[in-house]
């Protein structure tokens, strides 16, 4: 009996599915735009959250400049802050801290008015006019107040609230921030006194 | 008869008219608090974000009501005070900012993320519909050609001898 020699067949390999690389589904103009926008939006995201990460304005750094229109028309801008110790006042006229501090910083005004050196800028963050200059009133307050009109002064100083004081040295620099009202006169004097030198 | 039935109806007509007119242009007495609201809840005041300001409860944001009332009073459009807000207490009150700057890509990043996305989308399931090129070499298991056939067919018609044979 002639032996019968079978061959086994080994199974062929079927050929794998060719798959499409991604590569290939995206031409290269348009990987190039989705990755340059990518990276532009997580640029312009990580911005602005660094600028919301960096807090009110540090002691020791150039504040931002600005101006003042008062309620009365009168502008108080970089020109008329030149060479004087300034304080800039947050308030609002619903703010009860504000009523607190209100009669301190008017009586603390008129005390350095007649210097010529110091000047006081009152700030009235998100108030409305009327309710700003029944607050005024009521407090017989002299030193130049103003609204801070489309919110551009609070945001420059990145407040976080209402009252906060900074008070500026006769170089510019941000000498004393206060994010809380002043409880005293004195306080408010200790601040200012050693800004004025002899 | 005919004269002053139509003198009358002349009269009434331009009497409606001028009273339209007037009533146009008089500034509205009392506005209620739903025509303040529509406008409130269009805007944010900044002392409490996110909390629209027809529902907000902080003193701050019912004299801004208030404001709108006055204004409406004064006969101002929605518009016009929307826009005295802005320029009181700046762009962000708004609930929808305006697309200037780089309020630009709150409107545009959505929308250049769909159409990429449905671009992608179309790129791919195109890719799968294409048919898969076959490999060159011919498959042995599924169709044998002739030759082979034949040399089976020998093969078997030998074994079935072979099996007789016993």
């Amino acid at each position: 009996m002639d032996e019968i020699v079978t061959e086994q067949t080994e199974p062929t390999e079927q050929p794998e599915p060719t798959e499409r690389p991604a590569q290939k589904i995206i031409p290269r103009w348009g990987r190039i735009i989705a990755w340059v926008g990518l990276f532009a939006l997580l640029a312009i995201v990580a911005m602005l959250l660094l600028r919301n990460l960096q807090g009110p304005v540090a002691v020791g750094q150039v504040p931002p400049t600005f101006t003042l229109t008062t309620f009365d028309g009168k502008q108080y801008g970089p020109a008329e802050m030149s060479g004087k110790v300034v304080l800039v006042n947050f308030w609002a006229s619903w703010c009860k801290p504000c009523e607190q501090e209100a009669p301190d910083l008017e009586t603390a005004w008129e005390d350095y008015q007649p210097r010529g050196d110091v000047l006081f800028l009152g700030i009235a963050w998100t108030d409305t006019e009327s309710a700003s200059l029944a607050y005024i009133d009521r407090f017989k307050i002299t030193y130049p107040n103003g609204p801070d009109l489309g919110t551009v002064i609070s945001q420059a100083y990145r407040i976080t609230g209402v009252p906060e004081t900074y008070i500026i040295d006769k170089q510019g620099k941000l000498a004393y921030a206060k994010l809380s009202p002043f409880t005293s006169l004195a306080e408010i004097k200790a601040a200012i006194d050693p800004l004025l030198g002899p | 008869m005919r004269k002053s039935i139509f003198a009358f109806g002349f009269s009434i007509f331009f009497i409606l008219v001028f009273a339209g007119i007037a009533s146009a242009q008089q500034p509205q007495a009392t506005p209620s608090d739903d025509q303040v609201n529509a406008i409130a809840k269009q805007l944010y005041c900044p002392v409490c974000e996110n909390t629209p300001l027809d529902v907000c409860p902080t003193t701050a944001c019912a004299r801004w009501r208030d404001l709108i009332r006055q204004q409406l009073a004064a006969g101002k459009t929605e518009q016009e005070i929307k826009d005295f807000f802005v320029a009181q207490y700046g762009a962000r009150v708004l609930g929808t900012p305006p697309p200037r700057g780089i309020n630009l890509l709150v409107y545009l990043v959505p929308v250049v993320a769909v159409v990429a996305g449905a671009y992608i989308l179309f790129r791919v399931y195109r890719s799968w519909k294409r048919p898969i090129p076959l490999p060159q070499s011919p498959p042995t298991d599924v169709a044998p050609p002739p030759a082979q056939a034949a040399t089976e067919d020998e093969y078997i018609h030998r074994l079935e001898e072979e099996v007789r044979k016993g």
